[in-house]
């Protein structure tokens, strides 16, 4: 159901939304305006789909389909359940929800959550057999369980301890002894299992093999002996561990991040949202003494058109919470002296950062260069974008280089379930799995459903690819022909033209222009005119930055960066920006740091660019602040401060007003209310648009070179947080192995990766899923030690592709 | 070793492409594992899961759920002396005293030399000739605790090499489909119509309808 | 001891009954495909696609041929339960023979494999099948060589494959072994295994095999010993066939005598007439009880079947009035309980079965049926208290709410409670583990008793230790 159908059918329930507290989504500029116009008692048609089923003696309405156990449940009779998932197949093996049914032969005990709803049906869920058998269900589900409730991290959050108390028998008669195994049992970096208290529900080893499409857990061995495992020597190291953790209904797994950190009645809960990347994961953050301890998935409810990542979190979406309270963390304002940076007071960083932009402005605003914003929420880049509106700062912009233009945000938008329900999705953009990979899982689940063909224009391949319907592998570079081609395939055009087309596009490749990305994108739509877009930008609040301003007005952070290194900015301003470690073009980056006049960070971490700097303001981070933040699909939601800010760290907006109030702006908002209200919802942009350069010169460097992203890298909220930072890759380059050997080196060796810029050292990979004459490095891969060098010293951000060649290291 | 022989492999290939999807060979490339090496290796579930295309978890979860695949060695014969109802009435209990006796090991036990490993099992499917038992799934009907004796006396001296071969290898004759005569299994997904033998007479021949 | 597979079984040649699946028994050589043909052989195949698919499902339709793999359902209305242009459609035959007691698809499979091959062609091609999987239980080795042999043999011959006997019809027959799972003989659970999953059963609805089944496509799994039954029916018409036997059970069928009689064997006995006393006690039978002991119980239909005693031997093996008694027919296996046999122990020996095989799915199986043998072990033992009696039939009310079927007794004053049970459980092996306890305790609970000591304290242990929550 579209938010629009949902604002028609229930009107009150949307108008409620909107009028609570604002920790309901808000779709751009549809369901709530509609909602809020309705003011009498709207028209509810006839639902179709409605049938009239009886529940313990009460006739009540419920959706076709529907299984029994979510229509009781949505009717005040709650069935008590374990194996059953909303969001996974259902697979009837705890039989804790067990009911009678009768469908006109009579009462039959029945797994409420495997039996859908009929006309006419007669539900009692608490007949005496029915209740019969949920009591010795429960009975025989404690029998073998270890009762250890005390030590064990679900206590007091734990289905079956809430059952056994509410309804269970007093006292177990099992008296033998019961299954015993080594507790607990490392499955991967991040997660244990305990085997004892594992009641089987298969919901661990359902998630991994139906929705993460890695089935790395499994259950081995029979009826009494029944276990999950791995397999020997193969964890269980796929990037959605974590919500097997959280829809574990016991303590069988517990993530090691949180294991032993707090008890469930200790912990503050507040919905929130993820923006660790721009998916907008809905979470609930979890907080005790004033520490943040957990993030846990929110599913809000497909009613609501909320439903944007089901309940589901990526590990590092969910672990990097431990980035909160690293040392990391910037207490203090900085000020740069002869001694290096310095602590100094707000008063006098403010007034220095004030009389710095001054002196600037007056030089020219063109003087003056903002990098970043999408690390905030929605007011801080609002507030940001007003300052620089008031100064007349048209250099801005919230992408680091590593984007594609702001200009992908003007055409028509799809919603993630909008992509789902597609008959074809386009993608033109990274590998999901690895940058947004919440929408991996969702689009997956379309994939695999049967409803969706996917055509995917990739250098490397993806996650998708094993179930794409077309997987074209292009040369960096070509991307554009490549894709016009394909487009006057017959086949291609007739499955365009079956239904509707989604173009889920972002940046494939960090050493190939983003421009071309657009221009691809273009060439889709030209041939589907109906065709609405996703864009795939990765920055957490990327989105919602550029709808609030911080799109280039007159220059983008390549055209910044190139200013700076040419000594055109006097003031170069970084919005928990660290271009040093993040622009693809690490050159470029170092050139314009040095030659920027004055660089001013504000960040929340210490990073190589705030190291940089002459003046570092401290920022309140996410969980520290509240406000909302927008996701690709334009959806804005709460983000919620949980604990206290760090030191003396500020939210960004609040730097802004009094950054705007010291030069003498006025900025029309006065508090962070005033800045939620002025929020804009699917701004326009003013374009900016460079074009993408279309020939490559050629060049005696024979390999093409692909960078992007994977999920774990020295990004900081994931280097800060110490149960993710091991996991990062470090350096690598991945080679065809006949291109590999045909250089004479193994893999695993050291090459040297040769660019007209430089060259780097790392280790070779043989990769059988790349083209022959292309090689893929990881983004952002630091070697604490030193000796393997970051390809980002090979990548020149202006060329239309990068080729680098490679030699033997001796 | 451990892996499938390049022989195996071809075999392999050739049972996975009589299913209309891979998965479905996995049991039987488990018994192709396990005739190899007497049990089910690791290395050898890997490459069952490379040809099959799941994960090494996935072929290990199936192969543990069933009773015939070993996954330690056992020994050259494995005796199962059948326990349930049938062959307990007629003395299966006497069997067990007696091999248990001779070989000097327990149920679930292997002798030292690696030459037997003993299991009670469950019913055999011969429950009129009890009590029973199988070595290496060759059965022995209405045995008496003297026959157990001998059986191991036989099997330990090589007298019964030629009808019962080493653990792992079931039946000696294999399916083999030939190209010419074989139909060729399609994916359900790539079928759009009935059989082309149903067509000849679309209107009546349909049977299932 | 023997392992001449002639030398022993007595039973299915004895006596002048009509003979249908096990003709070709008495040959040494019945398995080869010579003899085949030289009795008869594929004869009802000609028969069959000489005649349009519809007539042919239709005259098995009308034969009214029970399934024998348990459930007594109709072949030829489980045929049409598919649903209509849905393709591709498989057939899957059940040999994973495993019930307690049963014997017949076995001997069916090593001793005529062609006259399977031949039920199988006829099955596929009356129902518009195209392609059939044999599914044989992993532990029968010479079976699977015998079909395997037999199979290589009809490819040759053009009997199985493309364009068979010169017609259009075309269909591959692929044997599949299994590897040792009672559990897999579930037909969703066969499937699953077919599939190279576990073998755990499916609920039904939505997955009935002739819907959804195997690769998600309308599947018929029909028991070995059904098809065998095709070849006879095709040849000679369903008249031929309901000539044998009664209305509600035509035909014959095989059963499997075992336990304390004189002839243990595998008789082909008259559908619906023949009575459990014939069988037991007449002469082209098993020819009465060992060293003429009494009779103390027999299990009528395999080990999931609950236990008749002497005063049930009247009844005809036939399914609705041995159902109304209290038992079911399963799989047409007897087992015969003397007055020696230690009914606890039995009762042990069959719930452990159960215990054993339990595929893990279901909470009430799983740990269920464990806990019975348990407290089943402990009372064999001599371990046993008074309470374990009671909460042997607790722990079996998790698994079957309500009334459990059981026979009538004029010695216990006990009426029958007919067949069958409600369930928590998705098959039929957690019941199965609580059935013997159930029978063995109703109808021999003075056993029990001067097996048990009165209570002894229990140790008392909480459920859940607090843990501050609800
Ligand atoms: C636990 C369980 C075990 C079963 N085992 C077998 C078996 O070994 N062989 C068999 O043919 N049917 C077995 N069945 C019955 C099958 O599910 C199915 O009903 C039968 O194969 C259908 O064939 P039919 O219609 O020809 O009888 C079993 C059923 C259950 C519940
Ligand atoms: S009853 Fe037992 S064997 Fe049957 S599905 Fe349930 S757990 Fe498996
Ligand atoms: S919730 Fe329905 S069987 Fe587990």
């Amino acid at each position: 159901m579209s938010p629009n159908d949902d604002a028609v059918n229930e009107p009150t329930d949307a108008t409620d939304d909107a009028g609570s507290s604002g920790d309901k989504a808000v779709m751009v500029d549809d369901a709530v305006a509609d909602a809020d116009t309705v003011d009498s008692e709207p028209v509810v048609e006839p639902d179709p789909d409605a049938v009239t089923i009886t529940i313990n003696g009460r006739e009540v309405s419920a959706r076709r389909g529907e299984l029994v156990i979510s229509a009781a449940e949505r009717n005040d009779a709650y069935i008590p359940r374990f194996c059953y998932h909303p969001r996974m197949s259902s697979v009837g093996m705890c039989r804790q929800c067990l009911v009678e049914i009768d469908t006109g032969r009579g009462p039959m005990l029945q797994p409420s959550c495997m039996v859908p709803v009929s006309d006419g049906m007669v539900v009692d869920t608490e007949s005496d057999t029915s209740k019969r058998a949920q009591e010795g269900i429960l009975e025989l589900l404690l029998a073998n369980h270890p009762l250890d409730c005390p030590v064990c991290d679900k206590g007091g959050e734990c289905p079956l301890q809430d059952q056994a108390f509410s309804h269970g028998p007093g006292e177990s008669r099992y008296v033998e002894e019961k299954r015993h195994y080594e507790k607990p049992i490392p499955i991967s970096d991040l997660v244990f299992l305990d085997r004892e208290r594992c009641i089987l529900c298969d919901r661990c080893t359902r998630f991994a093999d139906e929705v993460a499409g890695d089935a790395l857990i499994h259950f081995m061995d029979r009826g009494n002996a029944t276990q999950v495992n791995t397999y020997p020597d193969e964890p269980f190291s796929s990037y959605f561990s974590g919500n097997t953790v959280q829809i574990c209904p016991v303590g069988a797994l517990t993530a090691s991040p949180y294991r032993f950190k707090a008890r469930p009645w200790d912990l503050e809960q507040v919905e929130s949202t993820c923006t660790t990347c721009s998916v907008g994961c809905r979470t609930s953050v979890h907080s005790s003494r004033d520490r943040v301890l957990r993030f846990q998935g929110l599913d809000v409810s497909d009613d609501h058109g909320e439903a944007v990542n089901h309940g589901w979190l990526c590990d590092r979406g969910r672990f990097n919470f431990e980035s909160i309270h690293a040392d990391t963390r910037l207490g203090e304002p900085l000020v740069r002296t002869d001694a290096g940076l310095t602590a100094t007071t707000w008063s006098s960083a403010m007034s220095i950062t004030a009389d710095l932009l001054g002196s600037a402005l007056a030089a020219g605003s063109d003087s003056v260069g903002i990098i970043g914003g999408a690390r905030g929420t929605n007011e801080d880049a609002l507030a940001w974008a007003r300052l620089a509106d008031a100064c007349g700062v048209g250099r801005r912009d919230a992408q680091v280089g590593d984007g594609i233009p702001a200009e992908i945000l003007d055409l028509p938008r799809a919603s993630v379930d909008d992509a789902c329900a597609a008959a074809t999705i386009v993608l033109i953009g990274p590998d999901l799995k690895q940058e947004l990979p919440v929408l991996h899982l969702r689009l997956r689940a379309a994939v695999e459903s049967g409803r969706t063909k996917v055509i995917e224009f990739t250098p490397t391949g993806s996650g998708l690819t094993a179930g794409a319907w077309r997987s074209q592998q292009y040369v960096p570079g070509a991307l554009v022909e490549t894709v016009r081609q394909s487009l006057s395939d017959s086949d291609v055009a007739a499955q365009l033209a079956a239904g509707p087309v989604v173009v889920v596009a972002g940046r494939p490749n960090l050493a190939e222009q983003g421009p071309a990305v657009l221009d691809a994108v273009e060439a889709v739509v030209a041939a589907a005119p109906q065709a609405t877009v996703l864009p795939v930008l990765r920055r957490g609040n990327v989105i919602g930055a550029l709808e609030a301003g911080l799109a280039p007005v007159s220059g983008d952070t390549d055209a910044i960066l190139r200013a700076a290194a040419d000594g055109q900015i006097k003031v170069l301003v970084l919005l928990g920006a660290d271009p040093l470690r993040d622009h693809p073009d690490a050159q470029l980056a170092r050139r314009a740091l040095a030659g920027a006049e004055r660089v001013i960070s504000i960040d929340g971490h210490m990073s190589s660019s705030s190291r940089a700097a002459d003046v570092v303001l401290p920022a309140a981070v996410m969980g520290e602040k509240s406000g909302t933040t927008t996701n690709i699909e334009g959806r804005t939601t709460p983000v919620e401060q949980k604990v206290t800010v760090h030191g003396t760290a500020r939210p960004d907006w609040m730097i802004a007003l009094e950054l705007a109030q010291r030069l003498g702006h006025d900025l029309g908002v006065s508090d962070l209310n005033d800045l939620t209200a002025a929020v804009p919802h699917a701004a326009r942009h003013r374009s900016d648009r460079v074009p993408a350069a279309s020939a490559m010169p050629p060049s005696n460097y024979e390999l093409r070179l692909i960078v992007s992203r994977t999920l774990y890298d020295a990004a900081v909220l994931t280097a800060a947080s110490p149960s993710l930072a091991e996991l990062a890759a470090g350096p690598g380059l991945s080679v065809h192995p006949a291109d590999l050997e045909a250089l004479g080196v193994s893999s695993g060796d050291d090459i040297r990766v040769v660019g007209p810029r430089g060259s780097v050292v790392m280790p070779a990979c043989a990769d059988d899923r790349l083209r022959r004459g292309t090689v893929w490095a990881a983004f952002n891969q630091v070697d604490p030690r030193g000796v393997h060098g970051d390809i980002r010293e090979v990548i020149d951000a202006s060329a239309v592709a990068n080729d680098v060649r490679l030699e033997v290291v001796s | 070793m451990a892996r499938l022989t390049p022989d195996n492999t071809t075999l392999a290939h050739e049972i996975i492409a009589r299913y209309p999807k891979p998965k479905s060979a996995l049991i039987p490339l488990l018994h192709l594992a396990q005739e190899q090496d007497g049990y089910v290796t690791d290395e050898a579930m890997r490459h069952i899961a490379e040809l099959v295309g799941v994960t090494p978890a996935e072929v290990r979860g199936t192969g543990t759920f069933y009773e015939m695949f070993q996954f330690e060695p056992v020994g050259r014969y494995l005796i199962n002396i059948c326990g349930t109802m049938s062959c307990a009435l007629m003395g299966a209990d006497d069997l067990m005293h007696a091999a248990e006796e001779t070989l000097g090991v327990h149920a679930g036990g292997t002798t030292d030399d690696g030459m037997f490993t003993l299991h009670r099992a469950e019913c055999q499917a011969a429950c009129t000739e009890a009590p029973c038992l199988q070595v290496n799934y060759r059965y022995r009907f209405r045995a008496t605790p003297d026959d157990v004796r001998t059986l191991i006396d036989d099997l330990r001296a090589g007298r019964l090499d030629g009808e019962i071969p080493p653990h792992g290898t079931l039946a000696r004759t294999r399916q083999h489909i030939p190209a010419d005569r074989g139909v060729g299994a399609v994916d359900p997904d790539d079928v759009a119509g009935p059989p082309a033998w149903v067509t000849v007479d679309a209107d009546t021949s349909q049977g299932a309808s | 001891m023997s392992a001449d597979t002639y030398a022993w079984a007595p039973g299915f040649v004895a006596g002048d009954r009509p003979r249908i699946v096990t003709s070709r028994f008495e040959y040494e050589d019945s398995y080869t495909l010579e003899r085949y043909l030289a009795t008869g052989g594929y004869e009802g195949l000609r028969a069959a696609l000489g005649r349009n698919a519809a007539d042919v499902h239709e005259q098995v339709r009308s034969s009214t041929l029970l399934g024998r793999g348990g459930a007594g359902f109709p072949a030829g209305i489980k045929w049409g339960l598919t649903p209509e242009g849905v393709f591709p459609r498989y057939l899957v035959v059940n040999g994973d023979e495993s019930e307690p007691g049963t014997y017949k698809d076995r001997l069916l499979m090593e001793r005529d494999p062609h006259q399977l091959i031949e039920g199988c062609l006829i099955a596929c091609y009356a129902a518009g099948l195209s392609q059939c999987f044999l599914y044989i239980r992993g532990e029968m080795a010479l079976a699977q060589e015998r079909v395997g042999a037999a199979l290589n043999e009809a490819y040759a011959a053009g009997y199985v494959g493309r364009n068979i006997c010169g017609t259009e019809f075309s269909v591959d027959i692929v044997l599949h072994w299994g590897a040792g799972a009672y559990v897999v003989g579930e037909e969703t659970a066969l499937i699953e295994s077919l599939e190279g999953n576990r073998g755990m059963p499916r609920l039904k609805p939505p997955f009935f095999p002739a819907a959804i089944g195997l690769y998600g496509q309308p599947t018929i799994v029909n028991n070995v010993e059904t098809l065998a039954n095709l070849p006879f029916i095709a040849a000679n018409g369903a008249e031929a066939y309901t000539a044998i036997g009664t209305e509600t059970s035509p035909g014959t069928r095989m059963v499997a005598v075992s336990g304390h009689v004189k002839r243990p064997g595998v008789y082909e006995i008259i559908n619906g007439t023949t009575t459990f006393r014939d069988l037991l006690y007449g002469e082209e039978f098993c020819g009465g009880i060992r060293d003429d002991n009494e009779l103390k119980a027999f299990v009528p239909g395999g080990g999931s079947a609950p236990w008749f005693l002497p005063d049930q031997l009247d009844l005809p093996f036939e399914g609705r009035q041995v159902g109304a008694a209290g038992s079911m027919l399963g799989s047409g296996a007897i087992m015969v309980m003397d007055s020696t046999t230690d009914i606890p122990a039995a009762a042990l020996t069959l719930t452990r079965f159960y215990a054993h095989e339990s595929c893990g799915k279901c909470v009430p199986c799983r740990e269920g049926g464990t806990w019975l043998m348990r407290i089943l072990e402990r009372i064999v033992a001599g371990d046993g208290t008074t309470d374990d009696l009671d909460l042997l039939l607790e722990v079996g009310g998790s698994i079957c709410p309500g009334d459990m079927p059981h026979a009538a007794s004029a010695e216990l004053g006990l009426e029958a409670t007919p067949f069958p049970y409600k369930m928590t459980t998705i098959c039929f092996v957690g019941p199965s583990a609580y059935v013997p306890v159930h029978s063995a305790l109703t109808l021999f609970r003075s056993e029990f008793e001067s097996r048990v000591t009165p209570v002894r304290p229990r140790v008392r242990i909480p459920v859940a230790a607090a843990g501050g929550g609800a």
